[in-house]
Order: structure tokens, then C-alpha cells, then sequence
């Protein structure tokens, strides 16, 4: 844990009056590669404030930046001195990180803190980002999964509870206050520069696990386009539940191919077999919870979003594998 | 160069790649669709499959044109032989079709997926999960659909039932109401002697998780097969009960029975 001096209300407000009078955001997870980019994307236009309750980034001397516990009393103390026009909730603990308890309180209490807040300083505009793998990967599950199917990931591992959990209480706020104008975005697999998820780091090596046998239809979208429909969402404020995906899809072992990435084939019958290789071996990389992901498709539909907001993606799948191809070299 | 496009190069003839090519697939810049259809994969089985489709069971058709050249239509079949041949073997004839072709895709049964290697290959070949959800998207994005209504009653049926329709489920009539779709009768005969089957372990197949483990040789046979194509049969969206729709169900029954029984008067024998 970084030992960076928790923020005092005071220096809250001095850095609040500094702010210009521009619109102002709240982002949360601002040292994440996608927050960064989203920011990118806002500044100049609104006055941004960035928090993390990871760690304290610098970002610019505009954008004041902090590390705050979203449990702690002293959360509340931002919305009191920046008065926040919108939120744009990127910050969340990802599955596989920390314990299950320290993710929940985070990801879901957290979460549940910020929307509370956002309710009594009448913010009129919320993003939530959250992630396809709600839906759970099943030997079932239909292409082109849209947004009224239900979520059934917590049935398949306790790792992704606290996923759904956040999902289920950002629909429950959206109902309940539509004056916050909730909007949740469902991205597919976000690669990219910077991004340090799952998959992006698989793509990253030179040799990646994959089941024997299995090689399941992905989608993935470029950090870039992701920060681009954040942004789009986030100006045009249409409550509702979105998938993000392009329309676009690749095989997996095809796409670790095209990343010059060199498949490892674990043994994957019994369905018992793998999940005990990668708890044994402790494969980071390659999570027991996530391994029906790299087993059954989660197909996504984007056409709801790209309909509501006139979205498109614009860098192709070969765009995204030469990327990881040139980090290789 | 990968694996496929090695592949793709030594064994697929420019003929074969001109005649699919015809074939327009909604497919992103990678060539897969979003049900896991590949097209270089398709056009290497299909160049593998050509011997086996007209020198192995040397498949003979009637009435391919039925099929509409574009548009929504549902194939409609009976179904055996243990494995999914038959399936194959009305998509390629299609695919082979010197007017209009088509890449139909079969709906295939829920336990494929399951299995390693073949659930993938089926569906890089085209073969769909039997979702109502994925057949009523492939329909409404105009594409050809073959389905099997008796599912694994009539794949794992045992040889002494052979050419006795078993129970025809209702969702697809339901579908072709709904998607304004034009029913293609399908008499098949010949894949009900390619893998007969004198009787199934029941105990084993719940142990492996698979619905069921036939006694029967361990060889595809080289049965000749028939492929009597019907007219095609037009429901009209009406707010019907149930039993209206299973009478509507009965009425393709009867046309297939009736492609099946011209089938088989039509072949000269077994294996001739």
C-alpha cells in the first residue's frame, strides 16, 4: 500500500479555487491507461478533477489529481468544494486483484458511496463503465448477446460477484434517480497501449496459454475508440445500459497468431483440469476464474450504442495486433 | 505464412474459390463472423469435402433450386446418422450450387460447443449453436438456416427406427411465421446407413456428458445418399394457439415424409 498523505479538506478547497469555472468532471481511476485517455479527451473543454484509490498520479498542473478511499468521509468533501457537474466512473479493483472482501468494498460499496453523493450534490450526469465479462461465458450463450440478457457470471465464479454486484446497483440508481442520467457501458476485451488487463497482457507475450481444443470468438476494442465512446457518452448523456463493441470478431488462438504471440496449449478435459493447472501454477495470466472465457464465446451486440450515440469504431483489429506485434520487437 | 493460408493455397482450386467467392458473408476484415464462421476455413474443408460429397457417398439432388437464391429460408430436415453429416452434406450441396450458391448454416445440437476441437471447427464451417436467439438473428440478416427439428431423437436414433420421424419440436414454425420465412423440406436418405446403430449405452453417455454412445461399427459407411429438396412452404404470421402451430409442424412432417419415401424409391440400393 503507497503511504501518500490522505488529502485534508483544506487543501481540498485551496486546489477547488484555483479550478477555473468551466463544467467540471469527476473521473475515478485515474491511473489507468483508459482514464488517461478519457481525460485526454476532456481537457481544455471541462475542468477535470481525478481520483484513484490505488495510487496518487500526476496527470497536469490543471487537473487536480488525488488518492482517496471512496468509504472515507473525506470522498464527500470533494463534491462539497468542486461542485461536480458529471462523474465518469472508470475506477474499480479488477478481478484476480486483492481479496474478494477489499474488491467488494471497493468496487461495489465504493461504487455505491459515489453514486449516493452523486445523487446529493445533484450531479445530472453519470457514466459507469462495466464489462462484458457479466454476461458469463456458457457453452449456451447465443451470438450477439444484447442488453436485456440477463447476468450470469456470479453463477459461474465468486471472482466475478463483485462485477455483477456493481452492474446490478448502477441499474438499480439508474431506475431509481433518473435525474442522475445514469449511462453503463459494457465494453468488450479493451486492448491497447497502456492496458493492463487480461487480455492485453496475453497479447503482450511472446507465448500465451490457451485450452486445447478451444478457441472462442472475442471481439476487442481499441483504448482509443473506448476512450472515444466514454467521451461520446459522457457529452450527449442518454440514460441506459450499452455494449461497446465493434463490429468486428476473431478466434482467439487466430488473434494470439496475429500478435505473433505462440499459443501454449493446456489440456482442457477434463473441465476440472485446467482450473487446477492454473491454480497450481499460479498463472497469473491466465485466471481459473476467467477460463470459460477462453473456452465459450461472449459475443456482444454494439449496435444500441452506435445507433443511440452514432458511434463507430475506427482502428481495425489489424491495428490493435500490429501494435502488439511492434511491442515484441 | 500461417498454417490456413498454407493450406488454403495447396488445396483450394482457383475454381472453387471463384464459385465461393460468389457467396457474399457478412464477415469483418479478419473473416470471421460473429458465430465463428471463417472463410478460408470453409473454402479448405469444402475443397477436403468435394471428394467425400461426390465419390464417397456420391450424393445425388433434386429440387436445389427450391431454395431461394437470397432471402431468409428455413431448410428443414430429417435428421440421422449419429454424427452431423447430413448437415454437412445439404450445405455443401448448396454451396455447390453452379446458380445462386449459398452457405447455409446448421443449427447444430447444445452439446457440441462442449466438445473440444469439434464444436470450433463446426462453427468455423458455419454450424450454429440451436439457439431460437442465434436463428432468429441469422434470419433476419437474410441468411439460409438449416435445421433439424428432431434434434437428437433423430441423429441418435438406432438403426432398426431408420426413416421413422421422431417428434418434431415447434420452434422453427414459430420462427417462420415471425420472420416472414419461406420452409424448405428436406428428404434425406442414405445418412440413416452410414453409422447404423444396433443400440445406445445410456449409462455411459450421462457419465461422459453427452447425449448418447451408440453401438455401432467404428466406420463411416459409404452409403449413397439422396437429397430431395421441396417446395417451399409459405405460414402466414397469424396469432395462433399452439396446437394451430403443432398442426402447421405436422404439415412439414408430412412433406418430408413424403421427400423421404421419394428417396428411397429413387435409390437403387444401399451402397449402389
Amino acid at each position: 500500500m503507497s503511504t501518500t498523505p490522505k488529502p485534508s479538506p483544506e487543501k481540498i478547497e485551496a486546489k477547488a479555487k484555483k479550478a477555473s469555472k468551466k463544467k467540471t468532471v469527476l473521473v475515478t481511476g485515474a491511473a489507468g491507461a483508459l482514464a488517461q485517455q478519457v481525460i485526454n479527451r476532456l481537457r481544455g473543454k471541462y475542468q477535470i478533477v481525478a481520483v484513484d484509490f490505488r495510487e496518487l498520479t500526476f496527470l497536469s498542473d490543471d487537473i487536480p489529481s488525488y488518492k482517496i478511499d471512496f468509504n472515507k468521509r473525506v470522498f464527500e468533501d470533494l463534491f462539497k468544494a468542486y461542485s461536480f457537474d458529471s462523474v465518469i466512473h472508470l475506477g474499480r479493483i479488477s478481478s484476480g486483484e486483492e481479496t474478494r472482501l477489499r474488491r467488494y468494498n471497493a468496487n461495489v460499496l465504493g461504487t455505491q458511496k459515489l453514486l449516493d453523493l452523486s445523487h446529493k450534490y445533484g450531479i445530472a450526469n453519470v457514466i459507469v463503465l462495466s464489462t462484458y465479462h457479466v454476461y458469463g461465458a456458457s457453452a449456451y450463450n447465443p451470438a450477439l448477446i444484447d442488453e436485456t440478457a440477463p447476468l450470469k457470471a456470479a453463477e459461474l465464479t465468486q471472482d466475478l460477484v463483485d462485477s455483477v454486484e456493481l452492474e446490478n446497483l448502477a441499474n438499480i440508481y439508474l431506475w431509481r434517480y433518473p435525474d442522475l442520467n445514469i449511462t453503463i457501458l459494457r465494453p468488450c476485451n479493451i486492448v491497447g497501449p497502456g492496458v493492463k488487463n487480461t487480455i492485453s497482457r496475453l497479447l503482450t507475450n511472446t507465448i500465451s496459454p490457451a485450452l486445447m481444443g478451444f478457441s472462442p470468438i472475442m471481439q476487442f476494442i481499441h483504448i482509443d475508440d473506448m476512450a472515444d465512446a466514454i467521451a461520446l457518452a459522457h457529452k450527449q448523456s442518454k440514460r441506459g445500459v450499452y455494449n461497446v463493441a465493434p463490429n468486428d470478431w476473431i478466434a482467439y488462438q487466430d488473434a494470439l497468431s496475429h500478435a505473433n504471440c505462440t499459443p501454449v496449449p493446456i489440456p482442457s478435459v477434463p473441465p476440472i483440469l485446467p482450473k487446477a493447472i492454473t491454480k497450481i501454477m499460479r498463472l497469473k495470466m491466465f485466471p481459473s476464474y476467467l477460463i470459460n472465457y477462453f473456452k465459450y464465446p461472449v459475443v456482444i451486440n454494439g449496435q444500441a450504442f452506435e445507433e443511440k450515440f452514432g458511434f463507430k469504431a475506427k482502428r481495425p483489429l489489424r491495428e490493435i495486433f500490429r501494435y502488439y506485434r511492434e511491442v515484441k520487437k | 505464412m500461417s498454417l490456413k493460408s498454407f493450406l488454403k493455397k495447396k488445396l483450394v482450386s482457383p475454381e472453387l474459390d471463384e464459385q465461393l467467392e460468389k457467396i457474399e458473408m457478412p464477415v469483418g476484415t479478419l473473416g470471421y463472423d460473429p458465430w465463428g464462421f471463417n472463410t478460408d476455413t470453409n473454402k479448405i474443408v469444402l475443397s477436403l469435402f468435394a471428394n467425400i460429397y461426390h465419390k464417397y457417398f456420391r450424393v445425388e439432388t433434386h429440387g436445389i433450386d427450391n431454395v431461394p437464391p437470397k432471402g431468409s429460408a428455413l431448410i428443414i430436415a430429417n435428421h440421422s446418422g449419429q454424427l452431423p453429416i447430413d448437415g454437412t452434406l445439404i450445405a455443401y450441396s448448396l454451396a455447390n450450387r453452379k446458380k445462386s450458391p449459398r452457405y447455409p448454416r446448421a443449427m447444430i445440437e447444445r452439446f457440441f460447443p462442449t466438445v473440444p476441437f469439434l464444436g470450433n471447427f463446426l462453427n468455423q464451417v458455419g454450424a450454429v449453436l440451436g439457439d431460437p436467439v442465434n436463428c432468429a438473428r441469422m434470419l433476419d440478416s437474410n441468411e439460409a438456416v438449416i435445421v433439424f427439428p428432431e434434434g437428437i431423437r433423430g441423429s441418435g436414433k438406432l438403426y432398426r427406427d431408420r426413416y421413422q420421424l421422431q417428434r418434431f419440436g415447434s420452434g422453427f414454425v414459430h420462427l417462420a411465421m415471425k420472420h416472414n420465412t419461406p420452409i424448405i423440406p428436406v428428404g434425406v436418405v442414405g445418412c440413416e446407413e452410414t453409422i447404423p446403430a444396433i443400440a445406445n449405452i445410456s449409462p455411459l453417455a450421462k457419465l461422459l456428458g453427452i447425449p448418447y454412445v451408440p453401438v455401432a461399427l467404428p466406420a463411416v459407411l459409404p452409403a449413397k445418399v439422396i437429397l430431395n429438396f421441396g417446395k417451399p412452404i409459405h405460414f402466414d404470421n397469424e396469432d395462433l394457439t399452439e396446437e394451430q402451430v403443432t398442426r402447421r409442424v405436422e404439415k412439414v412432417k408430412s412433406a418430408i415424409n413424403g421427400l423421404i419415401a421419394k428417396g428411397l424409391e429413387e435409390r437403387q440400393g444401399v451402397f449402389q
